[in-house]
């Protein structure tokens, strides 16, 4: 075995494009582990749990480029090496050949393209607030796809944003559409009538598809960030969202979605939303059924509700749409798949992309089966306390932190939930596995590809134990989305997975295929 | 209606800041996205943009104070007046001081070729008669040193200046002050090189008896050469005025001609004289640079400014100094090796770092900041048309305005990036590009070669944060 460290100082590289470097070197035969990463805290942690830091790691600082290789032999080593710095300089010299000089500061960015009125910012949390708040003084809106950014930081960024009526969608908004351009993770849709406003990056892209799936389109997809509707921010930009979409000629209904909110900020909301003279869905995930009845909106409990009721307000049938034929098919499947499996299968196992998917997925297996476990539960009897030993029904959100460190998300790099997949296979008590797919801008080419040689793996492994397992999935993705959706389902089906029609559908399915 | 509803209305057009792909993805969709390259702000430095934050209360203040500057340096109007001997002219002249190029140094610690022509002045000078006295003279209390830009003057290499050398006289027409320079000695062995055997100090002598009197009498006649309009003109036929004077030479040579032809001086003078020009593709070189000095002395005391007056080097430091900080506040750190082309016989290993005050070009928006319209300088210094103009086009991003007096043919006539912003090149890691000569780090070698360089970034970040003191205290 061959290893060695270098650091190279001051050589700045965006997190995501050295995760897929990463990715890709790991793939050579021979290669162990690669790390290459900037040394950031946790980047330097990460190194030295696989055990490759040295003296100069451990002292390195955010901005220092680490290279670390362990490989089978010191030409592996080489061999690899030579890769990071072909692929380093690659995406240096393209981008300099292709195109123009590109400029290094939104500030001297906006003299030559005065007309830009949108900053998408990703870069990392602790400079992102500071980059948001000097896109706000060039009058500039602000999408901001950083995580990590302080919540003080949040609430100042959103107060300037208001004050100068500019939207500041984010920190952690991973989702948005506006005038119909799918912003970060978004998928293609048709345009219409309907506006979003959604603390939650799946959970608007889940109402985005399912609206254009149920023949509706989408005026505005507006994402705050996850924290909006926490008591620390108060709701600002839902309520300015909401206020631009009631002034907006092209949108006819309003759909307000987040992640259980704060009560105080839900009252408040509901409040605004009472003033409002145009038709509005309020799918607040755990929220306030009553109150929102009685501010004269709709309340839809799931994210497959709110899309139905927006489209029945938007002025379409849903059920005309709606795959019966399909639906048949299905139930003869689940009772394949129920036939099929021994008595001591009997949990499921979810693994998640989407956060909300998760959440939605949560909320509905947990009324059809006895007990289940969720890294992202609230609940204390639902919280899963080790993700590396569990039993029973246990959906995870991958999606999260504990998944995430040193990782690309999961919607980037699916092959994530490969081991996963595989460790659950094992598991003899195990009946259902529960994925889902997001299809969209931002997401990978392929997710179904990614992950169907480990379902077959995963049922071959069942197989020697004479078992076999159910899978099942859903696409959360549009046809015109650029993975090709008719191709995605077909890798699915063709790999025996039952796919749901939304994600509540799937939830379901896994409950019957149990029951 | 609120801006929101003005952005639904409007095409949208987006600036990607951070991962790339995000923009891939807009491109896809056929939206107007443009990718900034982003880096972390001050290279991540937590006291560099906590200084950067805290001057934004002042933004305003300083944009105006910048405008001030800018607005002097292009107005500035330099004509060469007269040439005269150092000690009768230049601020603070005396028989045992001895100014030199960069930030203030000790005998010391100058390096080689300072070191070399230190002692060609002294023996030039008549008081020390060879190396060995000489060395002993310098290191000892009788000598006193001075950076020339503490003197109102700037000599290129080793910038050597002593009391009995001529040197021109450039006047600021529209501010009133002067500024003084050497005459340019040609190449080969030279004392800006370091070089001081009988032959430099012979061309020394001939300078001070026999040419700086001719062009005295040429001047007399005129109205003072305009040097600012010939900067303009050479601009357009390939110079970029630090490492290239092909043009403006020529063009001062076309000016001059007449006069010398005109004034009272011997035939052999004035033959001597005009060869003397004629044989030194860089004489200009000796003008443009306090042409720019003039301009940014005026530019020198705006309150609140963050604009770079001087850049220049002694070989072992590179120093900065600000338009509203004192003059004497220098910005140091070590000097940075040049890169590029050596000439053949040499390897890296021999030449000095950098040196000289002529990096004053490129902080008056010449030189290396218009490079790309310079192309036959591009292969001398390493590199390719497209590199050059690329160079150029880099400073817009760290400078103030763009200078119509100076224009880039080969950016459509865009006015060179003028104005270096401190704040700018720290938020950005920007740094000026320079175009240089390389000297041999032993005493008297000469030139080795030439090539690009840049300013050490500390220069840039020791000076942020007594701006911010100084800008937010408001007292200076």
């Amino acid at each position: 075995m061959f290893s060695k460290t270098i650091i190279k100082p001051n050589t700045y590289y965006d997190s995501v494009t050295l995760m897929s470097l990463s990715s890709e070197i790991l793939k050579i035969d021979g290669v162990e582990e690669a790390v290459v990463s900037m040394g950031t805290k946790m980047n330097r942690d990460l190194l030295k749990n696989v055990g490759l830091d040295t003296d100069e790691s451990n002292s390195a600082g955010d901005n220092d480029l680490i290279i670390a290789v362990e490989a089978e032999s010191e030409e592996i080593y080489q061999q690899a090496y030579q890769k990071i710095e072909d692929l380093l300089d690659n995406n240096q010299s393209e981008g300099e050949e292709k195109e123009e000089l590109r400029p290094k500061t939104i500030n001297s960015a906006v003299k030559d393209f005065s007309e830009a009125n949108l900053a998408v910012i990703s870069v990392p949390g602790q400079y992102a607030a500071r980059e948001a708040k000097i896109a706000l003084e060039k009058g500039l809106h602000v999408m901001l796809f950083s995580d990590n950014v302080p919540v003080e930081d949040e609430k100042e960024i959103k107060e300037l944003g208001k004050e100068r009526g500019l939207l500041v969608m984010g920190p952690d908004c991973g989702t948005a559409a506006i005038n119909n351009y799918g912003l970060c993770f978004a998928n293609d849709v048709q345009e219409g009538n309907i506006g979003l406003v959604a603390a939650s990056g799946t959970g608007l892209q889940e109402v985005m598809v399912l609206v254009d799936r149920y023949g509706g389109g989408i005026s505005q997809g507006i994402g705050t960030g996850g924290r909006d509707l926490k008591e620390e921010i108060g709701g600002i930009m839902m309520i300015e969202g909401l206020k631009a979409l009631a002034n907006d000629p092209e949108t006819d209904v309003i759909t307000l979605i987040s992640k259980p909110p704060a009560k105080s900020v839900e009252q408040k909301i509901l409040k605004e939303v009472e003033k409002i003279d145009k038709e509005v869905v309020v799918c607040f995930l755990e929220g306030d059924a009553a109150t929102t009845l009685e501010a004269g909106a709709e309340f839809a409990p799931s994210l497959n509700d709110a899309a139905i009721k927006s489209v029945k307000l938007a002025g379409y049938d849903p059920d005309q749409i709606m795959d019966f034929e399909s639906k048949n098919e299905t139930m003869n499947k689940i009772k394949n798949a129920k036939n099929k499996l021994t008595s001591k299968q009997s949990y499921v196992r979810g693994l998640f992309s989407g956060g909300t998917l998760c959440a939605e997925a949560l909320a509905i297996l947990r009324e059809e089966v006895d007990t289940i476990k969720s890294n992202i539960a609230k609940k204390e009897s639902e919280k899963l306390s080790d993700l590396d030993q569990y039993e029973g029904n246990v959906l995870l959100d991958m999606g999260e932190d504990e998944f995430t460190v040193g990782q690309p998300h999961p919607m980037i790099e699916p092959a994530l939930k490969v081991d996963i997949i595989l460790q659950e296979a094992k598991d003899e008590t195990v009946g259902v596995i529960l994925l889902d797919f997001e299809l969209g801008f931002g997401s990978h080419q392929d997710p179904a590809g990614e992950t169907i040689e480990a379902i077959k793996e995963a049922q071959e492994i069942a197989a020697k134990d004479n078992r076999e397992l159910a899978f099942v999935g859903y696409i959360c993705g549009t046809e015109n989305d650029k993975q090709n959706y008719q191709q995605q389902k077909k890798k699915l089906n063709d790999a025996g997975v039952i796919l749901g029609q939304s994600n509540v559908d799937a939830a379901r399915i896994a409950a019957e295929i149990l029951a | 209606m609120s801006n929101i509803n003005e952005l639904f209305n409007e095409e949208l057009n987006i600036i990607n800041v951070g991962n790339p792909k995000f923009k891939d993805d807009l491109d896809l969709q056929g939206a107007n996205v443009i990718d900034l390259d982003w880096q972390p702000p001050a290279g991540g430095k937590v006291e560099l943009i906590e200084a950067l934050d805290s001057l934004t209360q002042k933004s305003e203040e300083i944009a105006k104070a910048n405008q001030k500057v800018v607005e002097i340096i292009k107005s500035s109007q330099a004509h060469l007046v007269d040439i005269d001997q150092a000690r009768n002219v230049v601020p603070g002249m005396k028989k045992n001081l001895i100014l030199h190029a960069g930030p203030p140094i000790e005998w010391e610690r100058m390096c080689g070729p300072m070191q070399g022509a230190v002692i060609g002045a002294l023996i030039y000078e008549g008081l020390a008669e060879d190396e060995e006295s000489a060395r002993d003279l310098a290191a000892s209390d009788e000598i006193e040193f001075a950076p020339c830009h503490e003197h109102s003057a700037v000599g290129p290499m080793a910038g050597v200046m002593s009391a009995s050398m001529p040197v021109h006289i450039i006047e600021n027409e529209e501010y009133g002050n002067r500024a003084y320079c050497t005459v340019n000695e040609g190449l080969g062995k030279v004392l800006r090189y370091g070089a001081f055997s009988d032959e430099v100090i012979d061309r020394l002598k001939f300078i001070e008896q026999t040419y700086a009197p001719a062009l005295k009498k040429a001047l007399a006649l005129t109205d003072g050469i305009d040097l600012k309009a010939i900067i303009s003109k050479a601009l357009h036929m390939g110079d970029e005025c630090h490492n290239r004077n092909t043009a403006s030479t020529s063009l001062f040579f076309r000016e001059i001609t007449p006069y010398f032809l005109k004034a009272d001086i011997s035939e052999q003078d004035r033959k001597a004289a005009l060869e003397f020009i004629k044989e030194n593709d860089h004489y200009f070189l000796n003008l443009s640079m306090p042409t720019c000095k003039v301009a940014l002395d005026a530019a020198h005391g705006v309150e609140n400014a963050t604009i770079v007056t001087t850049m220049s080097r002694n070989g072992v430091e590179f120093g900065i100094r600000i338009s509203s900080l004192a003059e004497d506040k220098w910005f140091t750190a070590p000097a940075n090796m040049v890169k590029g082309l050596l000439f053949p016989g040499y390897t890296e290993e021999d030449a000095s770092p950098d040196i000289g005050d002529s990096t004053i070009t490129e902080t008056m928006g010449l030189g290396g900041f218009v490079m790309g319209g310079a192309p036959a300088i591009v292969q001398f210094v390493g590199g390719t048309v497209d590199d050059a103009l690329n160079y150029s086009k880099q400073m817009y991003e760290i400078t103030e305005t763009e200078n119509n007096n100076f224009s880039i043919p080969t950016l459509n006539f865009r006015g060179s990036a003028l104005g270096i912003d401190v704040l700018k090149v720290i938020e950005s890691g920007t740094l000026p590009i320079i175009n240089t000569g390389m000297a041999h780090k032993v005493a008297g070698v000469g030139q080795v070669g030439a090539g690009i360089v840049h300013p050490p970034l500390e220069c840039f970040e020791k000076a942020l944060p007594e701006l911010s003191k100084t800008i937010n205290r408001g007292d200076q």
